[in-house]
């Protein structure tokens, strides 16, 4: 038994049933915010401000808003994924079964992932009962969204193993992911602000996930493709290697 | 035989700076029923910890069928069952369910008599389609026992799998170990029950303040520790033990309202039925009669404060 395939197929199972249970919520949030942002941005500014770089208003936040829900659900289901095992104490299940860290990490992101792209592309599937959306390049729009889901699952998945309260749990998306995303450009073009703010906000990573994510569908965005992989790249880096580390040591996953 | 378990110098301290381990050396056979006594916090789960891959150690090795736990983990804890002391299950899953996944989590295909094979063991066949959090304390033991099964382990743990257990759930349990036994699995459980340790183990071992004090196969054990004292409550008090009685090791307590008479529970004449005869011979009365065991607790207390040369010298 050199992979326990066995023992990731029965974490990715379980995750996924765990998500399977409160279905109707995790569909119905979604669905129900993208339709209110649509009703408030899209329908309210929207009319007042019809285009931005060229492409419609309801069209141009369709992006950003898949990526603020993405974000949010990718953290907070991989971190419950992980974080209640920890706290009910079922993890000494997981700690005593011959699973290497690789095969849980593979198991626990990959299921939050899938969770995660299935939310975006209902968001996606909404936003076309608003908007008429083009996708420009369909594969790498998959492409990115997949990388996205991945990156912020094992964020979420770091965050879960770090978090030793519920506070802290949900400390971390609510001051720093959401604003950093409404911040990030979701709503609007970076260069539709005056400086410094412009190049204050080239500072904010996820400026680069939008923009690249936009790209995918109106084959533009505020920043070149190659700088957004670059960073969704380095993103991926650096969670990796926290999440090795972390095996490696034992950090705050045993005693 | 050949040992299952090696633990060579394992010692543990935790983050706070506890030292719950001293440098514990055990081993254990294939195929026999070890138990491991001593009282709360002595140490006991956090070995069972160490060895199952929970727990780091501070220092030391352990092998389990030959391999190392760090290096060879896959081997060792695919070995391993373990039912640990604290109730731990997901509330929100069917019994079924979560054994499955224990099955797959420890590497082994999926197999459905199998499983049934163990829930009809557990008499939790009818609840399979059950929330666990729908489950009676004792049946979520139950279900901790099935998951710990479900990879048809060669070395069980059991962690005080009696606490909290009904007289005919821990028949069964009993039972089941005995089979697992006879099937070829090695066990190894605590209990601070000694007459579970009496009628379970080959051989028990008493850990205290985080060292193994005592290592010793039952029966030998049991002689060394089965003793018992007899206190008869004379009618009329007396002065000094009767010339009459100088067979048997009496002490005169209470003022001389009470005779005590220590023997041996194991010995083939305990001497107490003499004894009796002989006070009715000299017509010494008594009113009341009543024997006390040395408690499990009382053990630990005279192995914890004998000092260690000794302690390990009586058990060689
Ligand atoms: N995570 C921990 N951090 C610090 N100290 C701990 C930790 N876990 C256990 N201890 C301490 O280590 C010692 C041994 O604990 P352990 O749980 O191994 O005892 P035990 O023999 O299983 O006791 P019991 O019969 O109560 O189950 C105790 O003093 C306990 O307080
Ligand atoms: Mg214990």
């Amino acid at each position: 038994m050199s992979f326990n395939v066995h023992a990731i197929k029965a974490i990715y199972k379980f995750e996924l049933h765990r998500f399977g249970r409160t279905l109707m919520t995790s569909l119905f949030v979604p669905a129900i915010t993208t339709s209110l942002y649509f009703i408030v941005f899209g329908s309210a500014i929207g009319s007042r401000m019809t285009e931005v770089d060229g492409i419609p208003y309801g069209a141009f936040i369709v992006p950003g808003l898949i990526m603020l829900s993405m974000f949010t659900e990718s953290i907070s289901n991989a971190s419950f994924g992980i974080y209640m095992p920890k706290f009910t104490g079922t993890i000494y299940e997981l700690h005593s079964a011959p699973v290497s860290p690789l095969e849980s990490v593979i198991a626990f992101v990959g299921a939050a992932a899938t969770k995660s792209m299935f939310i975006g592309l209902l968001i996606l599937a909404t936003a076309h009962l608003f908007v008429d959306m083009p996708i420009a390049h369909p594969i790498a729009m998959i492409g990115f969204m997949l990388l996205i889901a991945i990156s912020f699952c094992l964020f979420g998945f770091i965050l879960g193993i770090w978090a030793q309260s519920f506070e802290q749990l949900s400390v971390i998306p609510m001051l720093i992911v959401t604003p950093m995303t409404f911040l990030g450009g979701a709503f609007y073009s970076v260069h539709m602000l005056p400086e410094p703010w412009k190049t204050i906000t080239l500072f904010n990573p996820v400026v680069y996930l939008i923009s690249g994510f936009r790209w995918t569908f109106f084959g533009k965005g505020d920043v070149a493709m190659g700088i957004s992989l670059t960073f969704v790249a380095g993103m991926l880096a650096v969670c990796l290697t926290v999440v090795w580390w972390m095996f490696k040591t034992g950090y705050r996953l045993k005693k | 035989m050949a040992s299952i378990l090696s633990v060579r110098g394992v010692s543990k301290r935790y983050a706070s700076g506890h030292q719950a381990l001293g440098e514990i050396d055990l081993d254990v056979e294939e195929g026999e029923i070890f138990a491991l006594l001593g009282p709360n916090g002595a140490g006991k789960t956090t070995l069972i910890s160490i060895i199952c891959g929970i727990v780091n150690a501070s220092g030391g090795t352990v092998t389990v069928d030959g391999h190392d736990i760090i290096r060879g983990y896959r081997h060792t804890r695919s070995t391993i069952g373990l039912v640990p002391q604290e109730l731990a299950t997901d509330m929100f899953e069917r019994v079924i369910d979560t054994v499955s996944l224990s099955r797959g989590l420890f590497g082994k295909p999926r197999n459905d008599a199998y499983i049934e094979k163990i829930l009809r063991d557990l008499s939790l066949w009818d609840k399979r389609a059950a929330k666990v959090q729908e489950l009676s304390g004792g049946m979520k033991r139950r279900v901790m026992i099935a998951k710990a099964l479900s990879h048809e382990p060669k070395l069980l743990f059991l962690d005080e799998p009696t606490a909290g257990v009904d007289v005919e759930l821990r028949r069964d349990m009993w039972a089941l170990v005995r089979q697992l036994r006879d099937n070829g699995a090695t066990i190894i459980l605590t209990t601070h029950y000694i007459e579970e340790a009496e009628d379970m183990a080959d051989r028990i071992g008493v850990i205290s303040k985080g060292e193994l004090v005592l290592v010793e196969e039952k029966h030998a054990l049991m002689k060394k520790l089965g003793r018992k004292v007899l206190h008869v409550r004379l009618s009329e008090a007396m002065s000094a033990v009767p010339a009459g009685l100088a067979d048997w090791k009496l002490a005169l307590r209470d003022e001389g309202h009470e005779l005590e008479y220590e023997f041996d529970t194991h010995a083939e004449d305990t001497g107490v039925s003499a004894l009796l005869a002989r006070l009715g011979e000299l017509g010494i009365g008594y009113k009341d009669l009543n024997t006390e065991e040395s408690s499990l607790e009382d053990i630990f207390v005279s192995l914890v404060h004998a000092p260690k040369s000794t302690a390990k010298g009586e058990a060689a």
